[in-house]
């Protein structure tokens, strides 16, 4: 059974980065997708990234993430409304994805959707998109 | 606010005097991109030598390498700088993909293990870039979260960068594909392997450690 679990921006906004990150990987390792409400600072993807290589073994492969923000190729007054949300109530825009990659195949973005492709083994190719 | 403000003097005296020094010019990217093999191309052109063995199974390189007093002209001007490659950064390992190449389990593992240190390493590398090359396969889905972590992070650390579109020799490859996925950064298309293109390569070095 697919458990996906949405974690909204709240439940992280007060955690520092090790522990968002620390919690994040949790939940994957559980095998569940997470949905994100907004998006890690790329130094909290960066250290999403060390400490999923530091947890490898031959039961945990790694983690597949994508992310989409909500402010990307937008008119100049979008941007500026988006930096003025941001500002006052954190970046809770955009949302990201991150799945085990056992179960996660591949996340593609496309690039302002997201297809996530989960291994089936009972189908003939061993991908399934959802 | 008080740290911003400590990391924005630490980061001008560091640059300040690491300018005296050989600059370190960072090749990187996801695994397989062509880092080594444009390292190898970089060293035989103006070294007469190659940097690192090249393959086609994903994390050959799974150990920082660094070419120290690399010495590079174009039209007139020299340009010095010490060649960091390093290991490609990926999300996932799976020790099972290398035994898919025809590796036993153990030798697989034991890959799998290095590969996994090689990308912490890359990482903890990026605080010590002066300039960054990034090397992507042309060929590939630019739209990864690799490829925009990776930009994202030398961003906020204010690292000059030159995003590369290797193997532009591929039938498969699409540089505007790359172009429209990285529409702020000037991306540039190689073929590492063959020597493709390598003289505008060069002179947009000189750009970016300007």
């Amino acid at each position: 059974m697919l458990t996906i679990q949405f974690i909204p921006y709240q439940e992280l906004a007060t955690l520092d980065s090790a522990k968002k990150i620390a919690k994040l990987l949790k939940i994957v390792k559980e095998q569940k997708i997470v949905m994100l409400e907004g998006k890690l600072k790329s130094s909290e993807e960066a250290e999403l990234i060390k400490k999923t290589m530091e947890e490898i073994d031959h039961k945990f492969m790694g983690i597949e993430i994508s992310s989409i923000a909500a402010t990307e190729q937008k008119a100049f007054k979008e941007k500026i409304r988006s930096m003025l949300t941001t500002l006052l109530l954190g970046n809770r825009q955009g949302f990201t994805i991150i799945g085990p990659a056992n179960l996660v195949k591949e996340i593609k973005r496309d690039p302002d959707k997201i297809h996530l492709f989960i291994h089936d083994e009972k189908s003939k190719k061993g991908i399934k998109k959802l | 606010m008080i740290k911003k403000f400590t990391r924005f003097f630490q980061n001008f005296f560091t640059r300040f005097f690491q300018k005296r020094k050989d600059l370190k010019l960072g090749l990187y990217g996801p695994p397989n991109g062509g880092k080594t093999t444009l390292a190898n191309r970089i060293c035989t052109d103006w070294l007469g030598q190659e940097m690192g063995a090249v393959s086609n199974i994903a994390h050959e390189t799974r150990e920082v390498q660094v070419k120290e007093h690399v010495e590079i002209q174009s039209k007139g001007k020299t340009l010095k700088f010490n060649l960091v490659d390093t290991p490609g950064i990926a999300t996932k390992i799976d020790y099972e993909d290398f035994m898919k190449s025809g590796m036993q389990e153990d030798e697989a593992k034991e890959r799998a293990k290095e590969a996994t240190r090689g990308v912490v390493d890359s990482i903890k590398w990026l605080d010590d870039m002066d300039s960054v090359i990034i090397v992507l396969d042309a060929t590939k889905d630019p739209y990864t979260q690799v490829n925009i972590t990776i930009i994202g992070n030398l961003e906020a650390r204010k690292i000059p960068v030159l995003i590369v579109a290797n193997k532009i020799d591929l039938k498969k490859s699409d540089m505007k594909r790359l172009e429209a996925a990285f529409p702020q950064y000037k991306v540039l298309g190689i073929s590492a392997k063959f020597g493709k293109n390598m003289d505008d390569f060069y002179e947009e070095l000189f750009k970016l450690v300007k």
